[in-house]
């Protein structure tokens, strides 16, 4: 095996990956980034409306009322000292994103344009507040490709289509990563003094969902496999508005530039489930409102999707009967959501300002993964104990900052906010750190359990057994859980488990580009990462955030506020799961401020 | 409906199949609306797992999944197949080497995007007050349509120029480098106006136009490159001497 030695070894080339990469190259360490795509293939360039930072361009903001907002917004289970660091780092993070050239819209004296999204307030909840910096609906495009810009600049090293596939420890150490090379075939040893996964979510459980095929989670899963626990895995949310079926993202940003949702009687049924803010409301209440109206029978044709209307008229009536003075043109639509207006024109061959859009809530992102402190350190177990040399950021991590349920624009900030720390403190561990050398058995393991893989000889194709993982997932462990269909999964998790260690068969027996067999691999990630989503949704008997238990409806304070850990064990083949709640949830500025005490959460 | 894929495949390191050859799958039960790439992801699931190709975001924003479809280069997941018909050829996109079916070396691809300093640059000092630089609208405005790019290679690699000379920085290069000669805040202009004056730089363009409708982002590349060329005559006095050469080598060869 070829062995690339580099001080910083960072897994994937996302939003965190690169600005981990920038940082931890700007401090002096030598890095390599290691991505399974090439890095602006990354699923931060999906990313649609905005970032949110209390710059204060068109409305009085503050970052303690960013703070509030994700907390709140988190239902009371992020962790406040986290959530701080999140709103104060956004500040300076997006002027820097702006001096690399990043090209924010601007207002009309020149400033970065700031649009209003769901649950982002003034003032502790006062009234909603222009804070998300855009550049059209493409703004994680554009910070996708400031990022890589600038790491050209900077010579940062790359290996491009290098799949990371296992995690090397020694004495509790993290050393280094084995990965494929995708054109060869060839394991890779990467070995560093510290290694950054920010490799991205696993939203490919689902059926239906906004992510990338290429979204399996492949990091977190690797952690858990090495003994590195996950964190408030329960915790998964459904973005209310995908399109109908195909689970395609419509930005938040088109209800933050006053698109309504509006149900087969032709009422803007919001307006009962949040009377303050309608439909920008968090995330999870506007999906348990689609899913209500649904159930209700009021889907449009009786059908389990709803209509996203930014039709002017539509908008503007609404504005009108608010007393608000703005309207908007179909222009002004063009202008400011072109690609959802395309991937409409393309994918449902209708016009967004002719026609309402039919949309369903859709898989989109992970609150939960692998734990970290606020320097994006992991942590070994629920005491707080840090993995040396091992660091995570970006949807893969948990901070927490999320909590329960994660505000729109706040993925960006936490990848730039995180990505940075990891790539600083990354760099100056490595400044004392030794180099550990390398276990004698490196890589052995992993390449003998693809060796298995190519050469079972089963009945089952692997995507048969990822279809039924992502509909048992989708039925089971959706916007609204219970004990039963949380258990029904468990089962069906671990039949399909089973045949995929038992009764598997790929048909590419070759070396280059063998995605047949990557694909077969990345299943058993995905499976992996789902059992332990199902366990941990069980065993949290209380409703909170995106975890929706219809039997238990109630926010459970007196005994939730704590994060989930949970560990595997045991071989691969017989895994056992043990869960540890004893992790209670940062609550520091509820010390010192009353506001940030949990209460119940109106929109 | 019934439909009929007629794909072009090679696979270097097996022999009988290092050369490239054409292979049908046909595909029941399919519906108007499906994209063209989850019909191939259908063959390769179903059928024949061996078939590669890129793929990530299957909605046209990660650029991973660029191929000729029915002759014109396309991102399988933005062509529906009822724009297509029942049926498709699909082969990869010209002028890069073949790795494997539709998967291209996108290494000479990216090296000509490095080539054009394709970063931000500024030598004017931050602003004081520790803020954004500021910029007006209209300024902004000015290199939009280049900031659109996904790097999916659909417009180089539809280039009769970049086919005949894959020295030639291509289409997608020259729309990245528009992105920054065009940014008010960027102070690097001129170094890349000299490089993109070079010989396998702008002027190899003959304005076929292949590059625009190959887009999926819809940018107009070829405007962009228009725009290039007379930044080039206009703006940098250096640019014109090298354009002078280049007509003078031109004509005493």
């Amino acid at each position: 095996m070829q062995i690339h030695k580099h001080e910083v070894i960072i897994v994937g080339a996302g939003g965190a990956g690169l600005m981990a990469a920038l940082y931890a190259s700007k401090n002096g360490a030598d890095v390599a980034v290691v991505s399974k795509l090439y890095p602006t293939r990354s699923h931060t360039g999906a990313a649609q409306g905005g970032i949110g930072a209390a710059l204060g361009n068109l409305d009085e903001d503050q970052p303690i009322y960013h703070a509030y907002d994700t907390v709140k917004g988190g239902d009371y289970l992020a962790d406040q000292n986290a959530a701080l660091v999140l709103a104060e780092g956004a500040v300076e993070a997006v002027i820097e994103l702006e001096h690399m050239g990043l090209p924010f819209d601007r207002t009309p004296d020149g400033k970065i344009s700031q649009r209003r999204f769901g649950g982002h307030t003034r003032a502790f909840g006062k009234e909603l507040v222009r804070r998300a910096c855009h550049a059209a609906d493409r703004t994680g495009h554009m910070i996708l490709q400031t990022l890589y810009q600038n790491c050209i600049k900077q010579n940062v090293n790359f290996f491009d289509e290098f799949q990371v596939v296992d995690l090397i420890l020694r004495d509790g150490a993290a050393v280094g990563v084995v990965a494929v090379q995708l054109a060869t075939g060839d394991f890779h040893i990467f070995h560093g003094k510290a290694i950054i996964f920010a490799s991205g979510g696993w939203g490919r459980c689902w059926s239906v969902t906004s992510n990338a095929h290429s979204m399996t989670g492949d990091g977190a899963a690797i952690a858990l496999r090495r003994g590195i626990p996950m964190e408030d895995m329960e915790f998964f949310q459904f973005h209310p508005t995908g399109i109908y079926k195909m689970g395609i993202l419509i930005t938040e940003g088109v209800r933050g530039e006053g698109g309504v949702l509006i149900n087969n009687k032709g009422e803007r049924f919001m307006e009962r489930y949040a009377p303050s803010v309608k439909d920008l409301a968090s995330r999870d209440v506007v999906s348990r409102a689609i899913y209500d109206e649904i159930k209700a029978g009021n889907g449009i044709k009786g059908k389990d999707y709803v209509y996203l209307d930014v039709r002017p008229e539509t908008v503007n009536r609404y504005f009108a009967e608010e007393g608000r003075k703005e309207r908007i043109d179909a222009a002004t639509v063009e202008k400011k959501l072109p690609d959802i207006l395309d991937f409409c024109r393309t994918y449902l061959g209708i016009d967004p300002v002719r026609e309402p859009m039919p949309i369903q809530p859709t898989a989109h992102y992970a609150m939960g993964g692998i734990p970290t402190n606020v320097d994006a350190e992991v942590l070994a177990d629920a005491a707080g104990t840090v993995v040396r040399g091992l660091y995570a950021a970006g949807e893969t991590a948990c901070v927490s900052v999320h909590g329960a349920n994660r505000l729109g624009t706040n993925s960006l900030v936490d990848l730039i906010v995180f990505g940075r720390i990891s790539g600083i403190k990354a760099a100056q561990y490595v400044k004392t750190a030794e180099w550990q050398e390398l276990p004698a058995d490196a890589g052995k393991e992993i390449q003998a359990e693809f060796k298995r893989i190519r050469a079972s000889k089963g009945k089952t194709k692997p995507y048969e057994l990822r279809k039924a993982m992502q509909h048992t997932m989708m039925d089971n462990v959706g916007v609204y859980r219970t004990d039963a269909t949380i258990s029904k999964a468990i089962e069906d998790l671990k039949e399909l488990r089973h045949r995929f260690l038992t009764d598997i068969s790929i048909d590419d027996q070759g070396n280059r580009f063998n995605t047949d067999l990557m694909e077969a691999w990345e299943l058993g990630c995905l499976l992996d990462l789902a059992t332990v989503t199902a366990l941990s949704a069980r065993n949290r008997t209380e409703s909170r955030g995106a975890h929706s238990r219809d039997d238990y409806p109630q926010r459970d304070d007196a005994n939730w506020m704590v994060h989930t850990f949970i560990h595997q064990e045991g071989s691969a083949q017989e895994p056992s799961y043990r869960i540890d709640t004893s992790r209670k949830v940062d609550t520091s500025l509820a010390e010192k401020d009353e506001r940030f005490v949990a209460k119940k959460r109106v929109y | 409906m019934d439909v009929t894929f007629k794909i072009k495949r090679q696979n270097p390191e097996l022999p009988g199949k290092d050369k490239p050859y054409w292979q049908e799958f046909t595909l029941k039960d399919v519906d108007p609306t499906d994209r063209v790439l989850e019909l191939l992801h259908r063959i390769k699931w179903e059928q024949d797992g061996t078939l590669t190709l890129r793929r990530s975001c299957a909605h046209g924003v990660c650029g991973s999944d660029a191929m000729r479809i029915n002759g014109v280069n396309a991102l399988a997941c933005k062509v529906l197949v009822r724009d297509v018909g029942n049926k498709v050829t699909i082969e990869p996109i010209l002028g890069l080497p073949v790795l494997k079916d539709l998967v291209v070396d996108m290494e000479p691809f990216f090296a000509h995007y490095r080539s054009v300093m394709p970063f931000f640059i500024s030598s004017k000092p931050l602003p004081e007050d520790g803020r954004e630089r500021r910029q007006t609208q209209e300024d902004r405005e000015r290199f939009d349509d280049t900031t659109k790019c996904i790097l999916c290679a659909c417009c180089t690699t539809s280039c009769p120029s970049y086919w005949a000379n894959g020295k030639y920085v291509g289409p997608a290069a020259i729309v990245q480098a528009h992105r920054f000669i065009f940014d008010s805040r960027d102070t690097a202009a001129k170094e890349r106006l000299d490089i993109l004056s070079e010989p396998n730089g702008v002027w190899r363009c003959r304005t076929v136009y292949n590059c625009t409708p190959a887009c999926p982002r819809e940018i107009q590349v070829t405007k962009a490159i228009g725009e290039v060329k007379l930044a080039i005559r206009k703006g940098s006095p250096e640019g014109i001497i090298k354009v002078t050469e280049i007509v003078e080598r031109v004509v005493n060869s």
